[in-house]
């Protein structure tokens, strides 16, 4: 075990896969001789030469498509994004290209591709450079979509997506990349897709957290406990195809209510999917109606104050609960 | 332009045998499409059939080609199966992608065929990741990218000449000028209509065949295919030719006039080339009725081998999506068939 932060633990995935594969590289916007704009590939040309680690003109729907042509033919492109929003330009490859390549192709070929870029809120950086968009690529057959919350997940979930045949989303959080956390050592360390991390186990609530959501789901259920009496078991799903849904469902088949908490919009979310599943598949054994902490249905705007109550924070996790509860929180938002 | 003199016989009766085939092979698929054994868009190239030979023969076996919707002709040119090729068109399990792809969606692994693709614009990008990887790992393997004038509109062509001129990569970009996209006329949608000029302000060279005449097509594309490998460098052609058919099988064609229709079939190619041959000695008119017959028996067999092929399985829906592998051991999924739970094909 080791403490680093979320940036640093992608940059040892990085560093260990292209040690480890020499057909892995990486290709992105500013992610050699600038580091990236995060830094996560900081150090990465020096040590691993301009072959491997491209900087690339700003022509996302192009880069991804190279990466898919590669990837075909036998690379495993790494492809970095500067941040989602502007994944929208590459929409195109993503779906029609990457997602449906082997299938459309009956099998022939496969597309082992990743992408990653960061998402998220909070710095103010208004419509267009603030999006959360797990929903929108969950939506799509033929991807692969990992959102880790952690470091230690960071890391063992980046090498998973390398090593993996399909074309992978990985979408990482503006805000995250300074937290530290504990991570396993050596470069055998992955984390598998498609298995759920129960961060807290807990009796009386289930609530799962998507991406940044999984860390203020924690806070949330800290309080809970605390002020309020109530034992949460809070899940972060880590992967949302394959998505871990047996866990989900014995954790609400024990708690009896389950809240979603996601950064996104609500409509088409991840939380409504979710919560679609967990009635079809537990309606019985629910004793409130499956609760949704959302970010806002509105564009997401520039002004402090309104950035702020425009995505979820621990006091509406708390109310949502609560809710279910048939209590409400004093001094909170409702 | 001038006419070049014609390659050895053998070369010259392997093209004329390829454009007769792709010829009659899209009459017919035109033919089962009104007889809705084939769905969906069919795109026929007739007319086209030079500009396809003619570049395919340009490639060794190991290049990789890569092309349009309209791209029936380049994967039989490469040397796929045409009864796979009708029996994907049919939808059936025999079909090169196993029904899955359709008549927009050809692909042959095997043949280094990577692909037909539905999206205007959407291969030129994938050409260059062929490239990318032929230089990556230091091979001389060249990639051939067919698109239409429709697609040099589109940002991806720019965005892909500029990355391959900026990264050296052996591809050459061709894009086949039949007068339209779709229904819009070269000059209504292209501020430039010397299209091999487009790549200048990357510094990627132009060069134009008539894309009319295979034995042209052959020479300029090979021109282009040798700077591209032993330059490594993108090289932009334009193949000048005419599609007879409709953009697809649902086109009144009311952007164009008969008489241009009449004109440009004077210079129909594989009349042309087989005119040509029978002058220049290389065939006789028996020879070439031979041809013909044999391309349409060919065909015949391919509809048979379709007629035959079952559907796919139902079962298999799912299959393909993804590779299924130590970490990703099934997905869960929910459709139309209901609520329940669905986890993939195998959870071993």
């Amino acid at each position: 075990m080791a403490e680093m932060r979320y940036r640093e633990a992608l940059n040892e995935a990085l560093a260990e896969e292209l040690e480890r594969d020499p057909n892995v590289y990486l290709m992105g916007q500013d992610i050699g001789v600038f580091g990236g704009a995060f830094k996560v590939t900081e150090g990465l040309l020096e040590r691993f030469g301009e072959k491997r680690v491209r900087d690339t003109p700003i022509s996302e729907n192009t880069i991804v498509g190279l990466g898919v042509g590669s990837a075909m033919t036998g690379l495993r492109p790494v492809i970095e994004l500067m941040t989602i929003n502007f994944s929208l330009l590459a929409l195109d490859q993503i779906v029609n290209h990457a997602a449906h390549i082997r299938y459309m192709f009956g099998g022939q070929v496969s597309v082992p591709l990743v992408i990653r870029m960061p998402q998220g809120a909070g710095h103010q950086l208004g419509p267009t450079h603030s999006h959360s968009f797990e929903a929108l690529y969950l939506h799509v057959p033929g991807l692969l979509v990992a959102a880790p919350s952690t470091p230690a997940d960071a890391k063992g979930l980046l090498k998973t997506a390398i090593r993996d045949d399909n074309p992978v989303i990985f979408i990482e959080h503006e805000t995250l990349y300074g937290q530290r956390g504990d991570v396993p050592a050596g470069p055998d360390f992955t984390v598998p897709f498609g298995q759920a991390a129960i961060r807290r186990e807990g009796t009386d609530v289930t609530i799962i957290g998507i991406s940044r959501m999984a860390i203020t789901a924690g806070l949330a259920a800290e309080q809970l406990a605390g002020e309020h009496g109530i034992d949460a078991e809070v899940i972060d799903p880590r992967t949302l195809r394959p998505l871990d849904l047996d866990t989900i469902l014995d954790s609400v088949r024990k708690t009896n209510r389950c809240v979603i908490v996601e950064e996104g919009w609500p409509h088409g979310g991840v939380g409504a999917n979710l919560a679609a599943l967990i009635q079809e598949q537990a309606f019985d054994y629910l004793d409130a109606p499956v609760g949704r902490v959302t970010g806002v249905d509105a564009p997401m705007p520039y002004a402090k104050n309104l950035e702020q109550i425009s995505f979820p924070h621990e006091a509406e996790v708390i109310e949502a609960v609560l809710a279910l509860f048939g209590e409400r929180s004093v001094g909170l938002n409702g | 332009m001038a006419e070049h003199p014609l390659p050895a016989a053998q070369t010259c009766l392997e093209w004329l045998t390829k454009m007769n085939l792709i010829r009659r092979f899209e009459e017919r698929a035109g033919e089962q499409y009104t007889r809705a054994k084939i769905g969906g868009f069919l795109h026929l190239a007739i007319g086209e059939e030079a500009t396809v030979v003619g570049a395919v023969a340009a490639l060794r076996p190991d290049d990789y080609m890569i092309a349009t919707y309209r791209s029936h002709g380049q994967t039989i040119a490469r040397g796929s199966d045409p009864g796979r090729v009708m029996a994907e068109l049919f939808g059936r399990v025999d079909g090169l992608c196993r029904g899955r792809g359709g008549s927009m969606h050809m692909f042959d692994l095997e043949h280094r065929f990577m692909g037909g693709f539905g999206i205007v614009g959407g291969n030129l990008p994938i050409a260059a990741g062929f490239g990318l990887t032929s230089d990556y790992l230091g091979n001389d393997e060249v990639t051939l990218c067919q698109f239409g004038d429709g697609a040099s509109n589109q940002g991806t062509f720019g965005e892909t000449l500029n990355l391959a001129a900026l990264w050296s990569l052996p591809v050459v970009f061709m894009v086949t000028n039949n007068q339209f996209g779709m229904g819009t006329a070269l000059e209504r949608h292209s501020a430039q209509t010397d299209l091999q000029r487009k790549g200048e302000s990357f510094g990627v060279p132009g060069m134009e065949c008539d894309g009319m005449d295979v034995v042209d097509t052959w020479k300029v594309t090979s021109e282009a295919v040798k700077i591209a490998r032993e330059q490594r460098q993108p090289v932009l052609v334009e193949a000048v030719n005419y599609r007879f058919r409709g953009h697809s099988m649902a086109d009144p064609e009311d952007y164009r006039s008969e008489a241009e229709v009449l004109e440009w079939s004077k210079r129909d190619p594989l009349k042309t080339f087989a005119e040509r041959l029978i002058a220049e000695g290389v065939i006789t008119e028996p020879e070439r009725e031979a041809i013909d017959e044999q391309a349409m028996a060919t065909v015949d067999r391919a509809v048979e081998f379709a007629d035959a092929s079952p559907a796919p399985e139902p079962g298999s829906l799912y299959e393909d999506i993804y590779v299924l592998g130590d970490q990703v051991r099934g997905w869960y999924s929910t459709d139309h068939r209901g609520a329940g739970v669905r986890k993939g094909e195998d959870l071993s």
